[in-house]
């Protein structure tokens, strides 16, 4: 991989790190405000529908602030826990968490469509024949939604891959530590001659989006094989 | 082993108040369709809770709401067979066989699953999906799911009603089957008339949610006074033996030590048979009748005429092959003097007993 100079590699690799975790930790939150959504009527709902898109709507840079005020190591949460070692601001994890929020919405909505489609009648079916609800969740509404799921995950990943405003925003562009592939981009393409390390941060971004999406389509078709034929 | 039911549930301007008992064997619980008997399906499945009542297998309470006792449908163990089978369709036939086993008690009774596998004729289908089976064979791997789920009691909501004919005359001798071999009760909906004459051990004949007649199926379906699909669909149930196949594609049965014919029925000679004689094809004569071309003539007297709304009127033999129902004009009964104690000759064609109306037993 010696086409890419070292400082692209670094950027190229936390991008993955960056998106990996913000996409793995924040999965089990996404199915669970997902089946809240399609299954549960609670006081609130149309609330946390609302909070769940608004990373969708805001400016990021206004997202990427309110991280900042909320997780900064001065924040209501970041305070506390930056007394217990763990801390965002400034960091490739508060890169992973902008990342994480910001593509919250498109993992839920899609894994929130999928369990829509579910079939509540075998659900039932499978509670009959002596599932409690956790196992009916595990053995017959997971394995139906397991398209959908993977296709929030991805999804979630490639825009975790590209966050840019918010990361910045939050913290900041520190190469090693929080310069994603986006803000590698911009920062070459701040200096002169920086061209060419950013056309080929972009080939890598778009080769990865690229992948990102014939692999959701494979899974999915392979998934949907399974359930549906012989 | 007896299913104990009693609900009150009422919803959109309709009142359910039903009681009755499932003992051991083929209970139909028999309407109209909105007669309430999904509801109650429904309610002894713990997939509804009902707003009144209690109902217990063996003794073991599922819901009573006097004492707020309200188990949820997964603690029940009763196996529910749907009317759309309702097969897992990620899972294999043999996984989706395994399914409910898996979550029964370690000391509960367990069928064998071979046995079972073969008692269904679904050996084949063991490595398939459900995607990949026919609306007939995917109800018997229900079936066959719902009693390897060692349950209490099984709960049949119209599981032939989205079949065709063809289908329904394929599965249902498994569930005579299934009436002759399991030990538990069977709770069975159905609003076909020949599914309770070949299936039932009791009918529970339910109308606009109330319960209008229960008791052994001959009887219920021997009396003229309960019509809960409508005078149309009367008729009673005949306890036979098979007693001869002839060459000219009959078969010669007895009942009661009454001669029948019949188009050839797929019984072994010896054979016990359930033959239902619908109510509209018998005709009543007060002398011997001669020069008939209808080869079933029973003896018998008048217990009861029931006249209807209409024109019509139900009269209710005794014969010594047991109690039969005629559907007459109120003209006739008035001409031919029809009382009860008036003996009378009942004729049935031979060609007028359908072949899903003979079942075992």
């Amino acid at each position: 991989m010696d086409w890419l100079g070292p400082e692209e590699w670094q950027a190229v690799a936390l991008s993955l790190r960056v998106s990996l975790w913000a996409t793995v930790a924040s999965l089990p939150l996404g199915i669970l405000a997902a089946y809240a959504l399609a299954r549960w009527s609670f006081p609130g709902k149309q609330l946390l529908n609302g909070l769940v898109h608004l990373p969708l709507i805001l400016p990021p840079v206004v997202t990427g602030y309110l991280l900042l005020l909320t997780f900064g190591t001065q924040g209501p949460v970041g305070g506390p826990l930056s007394e217990l070692g763990i801390v965002f601001a400034f960091r490739w994890t508060g890169a992973a968490l902008a990342a994480g929020v910001m593509a919250f919405p498109l993992m839920v909505r899609a894994i929130r469509l999928s369990i829509e489609a579910v079939d509540p009648r075998l659900e039932q079916a499978s509670a009959t024949l002596g599932a409690s609800p956790p196992w009916v969740f595990v053995t017959v509404t997971l394995p139906l939604i397991l398209p959908g799921v993977v296709a929030g995950a991805i999804l979630a990943f490639a825009k975790a891959m590209g966050e840019f405003g918010a990361t910045i925003t939050f913290v900041s562009n520190i190469p090693g530590e929080t310069r994603t592939i986006p803000s590698a981009i911009y920062a070459f393409l701040q200096v002169p001659g920086g061209e060419d390390a950013a056309t080929r941060l972009v080939l890598v971004s778009v080769g990865v989006a690229m992948g990102a999406l014939l692999l959701s389509e494979w899974i999915a078709r392979r998934v949907a094989a399974r359930v549906g034929g012989a | 082993m007896t299913l104990e039911v009693r609900i009150r549930h009422s919803f959109g301007g309709f009142t359910l108040d039903a009681a009755f008992d499932a003992p051991a064997g083929v209970t139909v619980l028999f309407g109209r369709s909105g007669s309430g008997k999904t509801t109650i399906v429904n309610a002894v499945a713990g997939l509804l809770r009902p707003e009144g009542g209690r109902i217990a297998v063996d003794g073991r309470v599922l819901t009573d709401t006097e004492a707020r006792v309200w188990l949820p449908p997964h603690r029940r163990r009763l196996g529910t067979i749907f009317q759309e089978g309702r097969l897992l369709p990620h899972l294999t036939v043999r996984q989706n066989l395994r399914y409910g086993a898996w979550f029964a008690p370690r000391d509960a009774r367990r069928e064998d699953m071979g046995r079972i596998v073969e008692m269904l004729g679904i050996g084949h289908l063991l490595d398939r999906r459900p995607g990949a089976l026919s609306g007939g064979e995917k109800q018997r791997v229900a079936i066959g799911r719902a009693l390897l789920s060692a349950p209490a009691a099984i709960l049949a909501d119209e599981p032939l009603a989205a079949l065709d004919e063809a289908r329904k005359a394929e599965i249902l001798p498994y569930f005579e089957r299934l009436r002759d071999e399991v030990a538990v009760p069977i709770l069975y909906v159905s609003h076909a008339a020949s599914e309770v004459a070949r299936l039932a051990t009791t009918v529970v004949a339910l109308e606009a949610g109330r319960v209008v007649a229960q008791g052994p199926a001959a009887e219920v379906l021997g009396d003229p006074g309960v019509t809960p699909l409508g005078p149309r669909e009367v008729g009673a149930v005949l306890e036979t033996r098979v007693v001869a196949h002839h060459a000219d594609g009959l078969t010669e049965l007895s009942a009661g030590g009454v001669q029948l014919f019949l188009p050839r029925i797929a019984r072994a000679e010896g054979a016990r048979a359930r033959v239902r004689i619908a109510a509209h094809e018998v005709l009543l004569s007060r002398g011997a009748p001669a020069g008939l071309s209808a080869l079933n003539i029973l003896p018998g007297t008048v217990r009861e005429v029931r006249p209807g709304d209409g024109p019509g009127a139900i009269v209710a033999l005794d014969t010594p092959a047991g109690r039969v129902l005629a559907r007459v004009t109120r003209r006739s009964v008035a001409a031919l003097s029809l009382a009860p104690g008036v003996p009378v000759h009942a004729v049935v064609k031979s060609v007028s007993v359908a072949p899903e109306d003979v079942g075992a037993r």
